[in-house]
C-alpha cells in the first residue's frame, strides 16, 4: 500500500477507485452498472479529454495554456463556416481548421519561446484574442444550418455528412465517435511525449530549462512545437464540439481551459513541469468524468455539484501532494 | 551555550538511511569538523542541529537539556546559525534585504526603516566583504559573493553555535582565506563552530577535532594532533587513495583540435586566443569573476553577444547553435551541476540521454534498447551507483550526480572538452575517479580545457596553465614548472 501511494500512478488509480466506489454505493437504482452510463460519461468528457491532452503537453514544459477553450470556440466557428456556409468537403474543412488551431498555438509558442513572455500572459492574450476573433468572423451569431440571406429570411441547408459522422455512435450504438477521437488523440499524445526525442526534450525543458539549454536542446523550437500541438488538438476538439452541437457557437468552450487543467493536475502531472504524462491525464479525465456522472445520475443539483466538485478537486490534489 | 551531544541520531529519507545511530559530542567553543564523502551524512547531521531536518530517532542535547528543533527559527532562537552549501537567497532583493530577512528593522512596527537597514547590513558585511554595496541586487552578484553575503547573514544572528556546510565549495582561494580568518575570529569570541567539509587542508587549518562519517555511521573522532591525511582519507573512503598529484604528462606537440581567436564579449571578455592539441590538458586559472565560465559559455555558443572565432577539430563554429557546436565535437561540462548540469527531478536516464538524441532515435521514435545499452555501458564505466536508472537524479549523491553530467557528455564521443569546475562539491573518492577519467580522455586523444579554482587540481592535471584576470589572459605557464604561489600571484595581479 505504501509503495502504491509513493507512485503517482498508484495515487491516481486509488483516487479513481474511490470515486467509482462512491458510484457503486450511490448507484441510482443500478444506473451506475449499466454500460450506457459509462458510454455517456465517456462521450461527455471527450471534448474535455482532448483539451486535457493538449494541456498536458504544455504543462510538461512548465508552461500553461489558457487559450484552449477559446481556440476550441474559434475552431468550431471556422469549421462550421467552412463546411456549412462555404460548402467545403469534409477533408479540406478539417485540414483548414486544424491549420488555424496550429497557427494560433505556434503564435503563443513563438511569443513564449522567442520573447520569453510568461506562458500565463501570452496564452491569456491568445485566449482573449481568439474569443474576439471567433465573434468577429461569426458576427456574434451561432453558425448553423439556418443560413440568413441578405433580405433577412432564413433558409435551411442540409447538415454536412461529417457532422453526422462525428456526432454519432458506432459499434452497435456502443461508443461515440468523439470518444474514439479522444482515445486516438490521447494515444498520439502519449506516443509523442514518451516515445520521441522532442517529447523527451519537453520534459527536460520543464525539469530544468537551463540544463536543457546547456545540453544543446533548442528551447524556442521545442516550445513552439508544444504550443502548436496544443493548438492543433484544440482545433480537433472544436470540430468535435461543432459536430455534436450541429453548429459553431462563438461562445463554445468558455472556461473549458479550467476543466482541462483540473484533469491534468488531478491526474498528478505537476504544474512545475518536468513530471507526469498522458497516462496520468487519462486517469484524471476518468476521475472527473465519473465524479460528474455519479452526481448527475443521483440528481444532485448543479449548485451542489459545483461545490462538491471544487471540494473534491482540492482533496484529490492534496492527496496527490501527500506522497511527495 | 554548552556542549552539543548527539545521542544515537537516526535519519531516513524515503528508503535510504542518511544517519544510522550516530553519537557524537561537540565541546563548547571548539571548531569541530564533520568529514566524509558525499552521501556520508555529514551535512544531514549539521542540518539536524540547525533545525532543517528532524531526526527519526535519537536525541539532541545541548548543555544537558534535550532539544528538538521543528524549524530553522526555533534553532536560531536557541542560538544556532547555519551557512548552507546550497545558496539560499532571494535574487530580486538587495543584499541588505537578504541579510536582514526575517528581522527587517521597522518603524512604527510596519514601515521598513531603510536607513537602519543599510547601516546594520553594512556592519554585518564589514568584516567579510566590505567592498560590496548593500543596495546591490542579489542576482547581480557572483556565486562567491552570494556565499559571502550568506556567511555574513549567519554570523549576524550572533549565534553561539555556527554550522558551516561546505562554505568554500564556491569560493576561490583568496576568499577562502578571508573566511578562515573570520572563523578564527569567531572562535576567539567563544563561538562553537561545526565545520562540514571534505577538504583536508582547510580542516587541518581550522579544526580542533575531526569526526568522520561514512555511509551514515560515525567512523571515529580524532583530535587535530592525531589526524593525518592518510588516516582521514582511509577513514572517509575505507581504502587508501592514489596520490592526487600523480602526474601523467607525456607526448609532444600534436594535432590542434581547439583553436580560439579573438574571443570577446562586451564587458566580460577581451580578445582571448588559445589553442589546444589532441591529448593536451590546458588549465585555466583565475579568481572568481575573472571570466573563466563566461569564456566557456561563449565558446559553447551560449553567449549571443560574443565575437571571435572558435574552431573545433577543423570546423569553424561562429554562427552555429549549441547543437551545431556539439556536432563539431565540442562538449561542455558546466560549473553548477544543479542549475546547469542536470534536471534534478528527471530520471538519470532522461538526463543522460538528453545530449545524444541522434543515438537513441530510430526513425521518429526512441530506441529504448539502445538507450539502455548506452546508459549501462557508461554508468558502469564511470562507476555510477543508482538504485535504478529511472530514479530521479536528485536521489543521488553529489559525486554520482557529477558523474552523470560527465556521462552524458562522454557518450557524445566529443573531441574537445571544456570542464568547468568538474570536481566542485564532491567527495574525495569521486574526485580522484574524475581525475582519472580526465587523464584517460586526454590519453585517448581529446583536447581538454580545464577550469578549476583548486590549484592542486590544476597543477596535478594540466600540461599548460593559462591565467585569466578580469576577462583577459594574463599569462601562461608550463604545468610542471608552475607552483601555487606563482599562479596566485598572476591571478591576483600582485
Amino acid at each position: 500500500m505504501r509503495s502504491l501511494l509513493r507512485n503517482p500512478v498508484g495515487r491516481a488509480v486509488l483516487s479513481l477507485v474511490l470515486v467509482c466506489l462512491v458510484g457503486v454505493v450511490f448507484n441510482a437504482d443500478g444506473t451506475f452498472f449499466r454500460w450506457d452510463t459509462h458510454r455517456d460519461m465517456l462521450r461527455l468528457v471527450s471534448v474535455y479529454g482532448i483539451l486535457a491532452a493538449a494541456s498536458t503537453i504544455v504543462i510538461i514544459t512548465g508552461g500553461i495554456d489558457l487559450s484552449v477553450g477559446s481556440l476550441l470556440g474559434l475552431s468550431a466557428v471556422c469549421f462550421s463556416i467552412f463546411s456549412i456556409h462555404r460548402g467545403w468537403g469534409a477533408i479540406p474543412s478539417v485540414l483548414a481548421t486544424l491549420c488555424i488551431g496550429a497557427v494560433c498555438g505556434s503564435i503563443s509558442g513563438g511569443v513564449i519561446g522567442r520573447f520569453k513572455i510568461q506562458p500565463f500572459i501570452a496564452t491569456l492574450a491568445m485566449m482573449v484574442f481568439a474569443r474576439g476573433f471567433a465573434k468577429y468572423i461569426s458576427a456574434g451569431q451561432k453558425i448553423s444550418t439556418a443560413v440568413q440571406s441578405t433580405d433577412g429570411t432564413f433558409s435551411y441547408v442540409p447538415v454536412p455528412g461529417i457532422f453526422d459522422f462525428i456526432g454519432t455512435r458506432i459499434w452497435g450504438d456502443n461508443i461515440a465517435v468523439v470518444t474514439i477521437l479522444m482515445i486516438v488523440v490521447l494515444f498520439a499524445a502519449w506516443v509523442f511525449l514518451s516515445q520521441t526525442v522532442p517529447g523527451r526534450e519537453l520534459y527536460a525543458i520543464g525539469g530544468n530549462e537551463e540544463a536543457a539549454r546547456f545540453s544543446g536542446v533548442p528551447i524556442p523550437k521545442n516550445i513552439i512545437i508544444a504550443y502548436a500541438i496544443s493548438g492543433l488538438l484544440c482545433a480537433a476538439a472544436g470540430i468535435a464540439q461543432a459536430a455534436q452541437e450541429l453548429q459553431g457557437d462563438p461562445e463554445a468552450g468558455a472556461s473549458y481551459e479550467l476543466s482541462a487543467i483540473a484533469m491534468v493536475v488531478i491526474g498528478g502531472t505537476s504544474l512545475r513541469g518536468g513530471t507526469g504524462g498522458i497516462h496520468l491525464t487519462v486517469l484524471g479525465i476518468l476521475i472527473i468524468g465519473y465524479l460528474e456522472k455519479i452526481l448527475s445520475i443521483n440528481a444532485v443539483g448543479e449548485e451542489t455539484r459545483l461545490m462538491l466538485t471544487g471540494a473534491i478537486i482540492l482533496a484529490a490534489v492534496l492527496f496527490q501532494k501527500k506522497g511527495d | 551555550m554548552a556542549d552539543i551531544h548527539f545521542d544515537t541520531i537516526t535519519k531516513r529519507f524515503g528508503g535510504t538511511v542518511a544517519l544510522d545511530a550516530v553519537s557524537l559530542t561537540i565541546r563548547e567553543g571548539e571548531c569541530h569538523a564533520l568529514m566524509g564523502e558525499n552521501g556520508a551524512g555529514k551535512s544531514t547531521l549539521g542540518k539536524i542541529l540547525a533545525g532543517i531536518h528532524r531526526p527519526d530517532g535519537g536525541t539532541l542535547m545541548i548543555g544537558g537539556s534535550r532539544k528538538i528543533f521543528h524549524s530553522v527559527p526555533e534553532a536560531r532562537a536557541a542560538g544556532i546559525g547555519m551557512v548552507y552549501q546550497e545558496l539560499a537567497s532571494c535574487p530580486d532583493l538587495s543584499i541588505a534585504e537578504n541579510l536582514l530577512l526575517g528581522h527587517t528593522p521597522c518603524r512604527w512596527g510596519l514601515f521598513v526603516d531603510r536607513r537602519t537597514m543599510a547601516a546594520e547590513s553594512r556592519d554585518l558585511l564589514h568584516g567579510i566583504a566590505p567592498e560590496l554595496d548593500v543596495r546591490r541586487m542579489m542576482h547581480s552578484l557572483s556565486v562567491a559573493q552570494r556565499q559571502l553575503v550568506q556567511i555574513a547573514a549567519a554570523i549576524g544572528t550572533r549565534a553561539g553555535i555556527l554550522v558551516f556546510d561546505e562554505p568554500t565549495s564556491s569560493l576561490a582561494d583568496a576568499e577562502s582565506k578571508r573566511l578562515f580568518a573570520i572563523i578564527a575570529d569567531l572562535r576567539k569570541r567563544g563561538v562553537t563552530i561545526v565545520y562540514v567539509s571534505h577538504r583536508l587542508p582547510e580542516v587541518f587549518e581550522l579544526a580542533d577535532s575531526i569526526s568522520v562519517l561514512r555511509d551514515g555511521r560515525l567512523v571515529g573522532t580524532l583530535s587535530r594532533s592525531e589526524a593525518t591525511d592518510d588516516v582521514l582519507v582511509r577513514m572517509m573512503i575505507g581504502r587508501p587513495l592514489l596520490s592526487e598529484t600523480e602526474i601523467r604528462k607525456e607526448g609532444g606537440p600534436s594535432k590542434i583540435l581547439l583553436e580560439v581567436r579573438g574571443l570577446s564579449s562586451p564587458g566580460l571578455l577581451t580578445s582571448l586566443s588559445l589553442s589546444a592539441g589532441a591529448g593536451e590538458i590546458v588549465g585555466i586559472a583565475g579568481l572568481v569573476g575573472a571570466g573563466r565560465s563566461e569564456m566557456a559559455r561563449a565558446m559553447f555558443g551560449l553567449d549571443a553577444a560574443s565575437s571571435g572565432t572558435v574552431t573545433i577539430a577543423g570546423t569553424e563554429t561562429s554562427g552555429l547553435s549549441v547543437r551545431g557546436r556539439m556536432k563539431a565535437g565540442l562538449a561542455f561540462i558546466p560549473e553548477d551541476r544543479k542549475l546547469q548540469g542536470l534536471a534534478l527531478e528527471l530520471s538519470c536516464r532522461r538526463n543522460f540521454s538528453l545530449t545524444i538524441p541522434e543515438k537513441i532515435r530510430r526513425l521518429c521514435f526512441l530506441d529504448h534498447h539502445r538507450e539502455t545499452a548506452l546508459l549501462t555501458a557508461f554508468f558502469r564505466m564511470l562507476g555510477i551507483k543508482t538504485s535504478s536508472p529511472d530514479a530521479p537524479a536528485s536521489s543521488l549523491s553529489g559525486g554520482n550526480q557529477q558523474k552523470i553530467v560527465l556521462a552524458k557528455w562522454l557518450a557524445r564521443d566529443a573531441r574537445v572538452f571544456i570542464l568547468d569546475e568538474p570536481t566542485r562539491g564532491i567527495d574525495v573518492g569521486a574526485k580522484s575517479s574524475i581525475h582519472t577519467i580526465i587523464r584517460e580522455l586526454a590519453a585517448n586523444g581529446a583536447a581538454i580545457l580545464l577550469i578549476s579554482s583548486e590549484l592542486p587540481e590544476l597543477l596535478g592535471l594540466s600540461h599548460r596553465i593559462i591565467v585569466m584576470r578580469q576577462g583577459e589572459f594574463v599569462g601562461e605557464v608550463d604545468g610542471t614548472l608552475a607552483t601555487q604561489e606563482s599562479l596566485l600571484r598572476m591571478m591576483s595581479g600582485l
